[in-house]
């Protein structure tokens, strides 16, 4: 019974971190650039929820001031993440940006292909 | 939390299982452009969970971000580069057992984490009070997360802004440059520009 | 022949509301959920929706690739300005409280124009990228 109750409290986390390794996943496994840009981004939104997940207090509410409420969820995080998601479709798009020179240059975007085509990678 | 399943522990419990869910789907899908949609409804699930994490700023941010703009550049990608995923001719065994062992290795060190959503955890100890105490004393905007972003914590924020701007001048620079490798076209904009 | 007539007349409609959709998250941001990151990703999609319906050359008219590009170091001006305007008046670094008499209305003023710089260079950014994408055309 106790495990089942801090299965029960850790649930987030674990799901967590199952997109987490997921994300690592696909990175390592899958041969498309495009896919494992995907699964850079599956991992970075796993990030958002690691770091939102312990600010959340349950019966508060969100981080905006009125009388009536004293209880806040922590800001700070929120902030973090805020930022974060901004510059990570900015890194994404420059990750693409790269995908499609390599596309011009090889032909392709299917890594062993690539690596085929460029003996010195080997 | 534990012994009294609220309605806003349940709703999550839903929305991160169909979290999971999408991203099974993700890694399995061989069409990129099925992916790209994928990903789109993993945000607009993982915006929703972020209301239910009481971080609304951040939700609306992963609304129109994740699921708006990063798949229009996604999309724009995939018109550039070929829709298909060729069939995978290495073994997944060896990523499959590190992600595991990753994993594993993750799990254990969560369980020593405190239990999720109670107030008296070191998390809410420190310096959220501080920001939030000060705000309502001095009538800063009733909305803290911008009173942090753009006040306590400008610094960062200019930080992050400046990151913005250096991956924008890194994508025009890649794209719109006048040169090419190995390539034979040129651009028509470019017309002029010195050759490689 | 035009057979997207409902898509174009309903972009048309919902157009100028996105935009003042951004306007009111970027100016309600101290009230409300919202601030120049999200008002600045808001407007940039209304220009993509722009683009994708009645074509890129048009979105360049409205929004052109120039501009668009000035946008992007103007933001981190105008917040780097914010600072240094802070340092000039005998404070810290992005310390706003010598903008105003009183300390509530200086760093409301310092917020604003923060959140101004933040919008611009965001939104700026992601159009930009996306004309960047799209004129690279299929090689």
């Amino acid at each position: 019974m106790e495990m089942l109750e801090t299965f029960a409290a850790h649930y987030n986390y674990f799901i967590t971190i199952f997109l987490m390794i997921s994300g690592l996943f696909i990175v390592i496994a899958r041969g498309n650039l495009i896919k494992k840009l995907v699964g850079l981004s599956l991992f970075q939104t796993s990030v958002y929820l690691l770091y939102l997940t312990p600010a959340k207090i349950l019966g508060g509410t969100a981080p905006i001031y009125d009388e009536s409420y004293k209880l806040y969820s922590n800001p700070l995080p929120h902030v973090l993440m805020l930022t974060a998601i901004v510059v990570g479709v900015a890194t994404l798009s420059l990750g693409l940006a790269l995908v499609v020179r390599i596309k011009e240059a090889y032909g392709t975007v299917e890594e062993d292909e690539i690596f085929a085509k460029d003996p010195e990678a080997e | 939390m534990i012994g009294t399943p609220s309605a806003e522990a349940f709703v999550m419990a839903v929305l991160l299982t169909l979290l999971a869910a999408v991203t099974i789907a993700i890694a399995r899908q061989r069409n990129m452009f099925g992916v790209v949609i994928l990903a789109s409804i993993y945000s607009f699930l993982m915006a929703s969970l972020m209301i239910v994490l009481d971080a609304v700023d951040v939700a609306m941010t992963e609304a129109s971000v994740g699921a708006g703009i990063s798949t229009v550049i996604l999309l724009t990608t995939l018109y550039l580069t070929g829709s298909m995923e060729y069939p995978q001719r290495r073994s997944v065994a060896i990523p499959l057992f590190v992600s595991i062992v990753v994993g594993a290795a993750l799990v254990w060190g969560t369980i020593g984490l405190p239990a999720f959503g109670i107030s008296d955890a070191p998390i809410h100890q420190h310096v959220a009070p501080t920001y939030i105490d000060f705000s309502r004393k001095h009538d800063m905007p009733p909305n803290i997360v911008t009173a942090v972003l753009a006040d306590f914590r400008g610094f960062d924020t200019l930080g992050e802004t400046t990151v913005v701007f250096t991956a924008g001048i890194g994508v025009l620079l890649l794209l719109q440059g006048g040169w090419r490798i190995g390539g034979s076209r040129r651009d028509e904009e470019t017309e002029g520009d010195d050759e490689i | 022949m035009r057979l997207d007539l409902i898509l174009r007349v309903g972009a048309k409609l919902i157009l100028p509301f996105i935009l003042l959709f951004a306007l009111y998250v970027q100016f309600h941001g101290d009230y409300g959920p919202g601030g120049g990151f999200q008002a600045g990703v808001i407007a940039a999609g209304m220009v993509i929706l722009y683009a994708i319906i009645f074509g890129v050359h048009a979105a360049k008219r409205i929004a052109p690739p120039i501009m668009v590009e000035m946008m992007v170091p103007m933001g981190v001006a105008i917040f780097t300005g914010a600072g240094i305007a802070g340092l000039l008046m005998g404070n810290n670094f992005l310390d706003y409280t010598g903008f105003a008499h009183d300390y509530l209305h200086a760093h409301e003023w310092g917020i604003l124009i923060v959140e101004l710089g933040v919008l611009v260079t965001v939104c700026g950014t992601m159009v930009a990228m996306f004309y960047a994408f799209v004129q690279r055309g299929r090689s």
